[in-house]
């Protein structure tokens, strides 16, 4: 299949990207190694281009964190320690800056922001729905990662963020939660489902509704229900109005997505589906990012035909080597043994390029991160990954 | 302790990219090829349990995909109105308009409601006992404990009404050990691992629902057995044309192959023992090696179902 959007190979890279960008928003299925590639993508920019960068963080490993100096949860914004920096040999010429995002807490903040009294914002808070709500409220993880992307870009502390996203059922979520959010708060039926508390006059439209609903959950729940959402309408207009400006951030010119996925067949499918959901809504695809690819000289056919002999005859190999390595036996097994691991390897690795290939549509920037046979623990290592996809 | 796959009902859950629903896939064709009368029900959006059969998109409705085996994805939308059919006798309800908009109402405004008629449908199924084994895909680690919480949630939210009325029977169901198991899905790396110990104790804090096992999935195989290790290693010290002469070809990358598959191993044997030893005493691991396979398709899940077969001890 013929890439649809690929201009030159070497048109961009990651660093051209981030230099030109001021929201940068890493998304791709879980597992496939997001919150590294965000942090090593802030690090790096922070390092070669300077400014105030920020790198928002979802669900950072313990060790990620520790090494970002995240030791405390919540929203607080923490300066990466310039020790740090230099225990990894550099001299960075920008700051970073590394947050977590508390989800209840920006509900709160939220709520704080926008409740038009003192009365109200504590009736919300206090009300047993309210956590119960926020905490499952479908997409509200999304909506308050958006959101608060939005807070901290405006607020005009940073010259570039670098978002990570929750992992979410589906990757597009979180580009319609503001969206969603907005059209609930101003949807006929909330307006129906606080029509008890408000008058008790039911309306031939909600009658059926009603009934329905009464005999599924019962009228007392409905108007507790109905009873937090006539509180929370009083932050209506605050709340669809910044739904409306995230919207607009997210397919603003400064922003740009970078789409991860390792090469199995599940995250490049999804990264498929959101490459085609971020074209649709005409926002920016900036670069792809491959996780976790296996060496390209698993390929390589001279060293193939070196591992089939290893597996085929490896008494006569062992026979020809040195005979202080060990008993030949044991000599002839390991060499059969690495033969077998080359292969074996071969197959992911061929299976690999093979996916690679039909990756159909492409940015212009595609950076493909090796294999770390360790753990990525700390700034050095995050450096190291950077360096990987950065020109 | 029940045997897996006596039990009635499994939840698989892990976090994304361990390999959650081929291990879901992998143990419902197990009991299918048992003899068990087996359904697999994905909960996921994704939509792609059907790829690891390699038959037909699921829907709904549940389809015979091999013998003994029954697959269906999970519509809360169908499910809400099967229920309303089953429970409600109302047989307008296909036909009033205000469905659709009862059902956004129901399922967004109403905490633990979409939960409840996901989990309730294979609870239902449990109830009335259409199969040896329903093994669910279900959401990841992340989520799970809130969709098993939500019949608890809606018994303390929810004071009348029929929804409230279902919450019993669920309940009875949900945390009967030898009907209904949760199984974690991990991996040898730190995210995975961290999840699974962090799922353990929600699930014992915040749900009724019992542990049944964790798999460690995707476990590298030890390439070199006692002793040879230290024979690699003088290989590897050896000037690089002595072996180019006696293979007869490049041996630099076999090399560089061999020690990267070592580096591997060796750093996922830490996240492996962490898992060993602070999960409940007492929990069953099951191992799944690493698969240097081709595709991810039916080959793959009929492998991982041997292997998980040789676990179990079958």
């Amino acid at each position: 299949m013929a890439p649809r959007r690929k201009s030159q190979a070497s048109a961009g890279s990651l660093e051209q990207l981030l230099a030109a960008k001021e929201i940068v928003i890493h998304c791709g299925s879980g597992g496939v190694g997001k919150t590294t590639t965000a942090a090593a993508a802030a690090a790096m920019a922070a390092v070669h281009l300077g400014g105030k960068v920020l790198v928002l963080t979802v669900d950072p490993a313990k060790r990620l964190a520790n090494a970002l100096g995240l030791e405390q949860f919540g929203n607080v914004e923490t300066q990466v320690p310039p020790a740090a920096f230099a225990a990894a040999g550099v001299e960075p010429r920008g700051e970073l800056w590394a947050a977590m995002l508390d989800t209840k807490q920006s509900w709160d903040d939220l709520v704080h922001a926008h409740a038009p009294d003192a009365a109200t914002r504590d009736a919300i808070l206090d009300n047993p729905l309210y956590k119960n709500i926020t905490g499952r409220f479908v997409q509200s993880h999304d909506y308050i990662a958006m959101e608060r992307l939005y807070e901290i870009h405006a607020s005009g502390r940073y010259d570039l963020i670098v978002v990570d996203t929750p992992p979410t059922r589906n990757a597009v979520d979180f580009l319609d939660a503001p969206e969603r959010m907005a059209d609930f708060f101003s949807s006929r039926l909330l307006r129906w489902l606080t029509v008890p508390a408000r008058s008790r006059v039911l309306t031939m439209a909600s009658k059926p509704f009603y009934s329905v609903a009464d005999r599924i959950l019962g009228s007392k729940f409905l108007e507790d229900i109905a009873e937090f959402f006539l509180l929370f309408q009083t932050m209506y207009d605050g709340f669809v109005t910044r739904a409306k400006a995230v919207t607009r951030t997210l397919g603003d010119a400064r922003t740009t997505f970078v789409v991860v996925s390792t090469l199995e067949s599940a995250p490049l499918a999804e990264a498929e589906f959101f490459i085609d959901a971020l074209e649709e809504r005409r926002m920016h695809l900036g670069a792809v990012v491959l996780n976790k690819v296996l060496p390209g000289w698993f390929l390589d056919k001279g060293t193939t035909a070196s591992a089939q002999r290893l597996c085929s005859a490896a008494d006569e190999v062992a026979a020809a080597l040195p005979a202080d390595l060990g008993d030949p036996a044991q000599v002839s097994r390991v060499l059969q043994e690495v033969g077998e691991s080359f292969l074996n390897f071969q197959v992911v690795a061929k299976r690999e390029a093979a996916t690679r290939a039909e990756l159909s549509s492409v940015p212009e920037v595609v950076a493909a991160v090796p294999y770390f046979t360790h753990d990525i623990t700390d700034l050095e290592g995050l450096l190291e990954l950077g360096e990987k996809i950065w020109r | 302790m029940t045997d897996l796959l006596d039990r009635k009902l499994l939840f698989v859950t892990g976090k994304g990219g361990v390999g959650k629903t081929t291990i879901a896939a992998s143990l419902a064709l197990l009991a299918a090829q048992r003899g068990k009368r087996t359904l697999v029900g994905e909960i996921d959006a994704k939509g792609n349990l059907a790829d690891f059969y390699e038959t037909g998109p699921t829907s709904f409705r549940q389809r015979e995909v091999s013998p003994n085996l029954w697959a269906m994805s999970m519509d809360t939308e169908e499910s809400l109105k099967e229920y309303l059919g089953l429970q409600l006798k109302v047989p307008f309800i296909a036909k009033i308009g205000p469905l659709a908009r009862t059902f956004d109402f129901v399922a967004n405004a109403a905490p633990g409601v979409k939960e409840i008629l996901t989990v309730g449908k294979f609870l239902w199924e449990v109830r009335e006992r259409s199969y040896d084994l329903i093994v669910v895909d279900a959401v990841a680690t992340g989520h799970i404990a809130g969709q098993l919480a939500a019949p608890s949630a809606i018994q303390e939210l929810v004071h009348v009404g029929l929804v409230r009325d279902q919450t019993g029977w669920m309940l009875d169901i949900l945390g009967d050990p030898a009907q209904t198991g949760v199984v974690i899905v991990s991996a040898p790396e730190e995210m995975p691992v961290n999840e699974t110990l962090e799922l353990v104790d929600r699930l014992r804090d915040d749900t009724v629902v019992d542990l049944a096992a964790v798999v460690a999935n995707r476990v590298l195989p030890e390439l070199f057995g006692r002793g040879e290790e230290e024979v690699f290693d003088r290989l590897d010290a050896l000037p690089e044309e002595v072996l180019v002469e006696a293979v007869g070809g490049p041996v630099r990358q076999l090399l560089d192959g061999a020690e990267m598959a070592v580096n591997m191993r060796r750093t996922r044997a830490v996240h492996l023992t962490r898992l060993r030893e602070e999960l409940p005493p007492g929990t069953p691991i099951l191992y799944v090696p690493y698969l240097f396979q081709r595709s991810h398709g039916a080959r793959a899940t009929s492998q991982v179902a041997a292997h998980l077969a040789e676990e179990l001890g079958y």
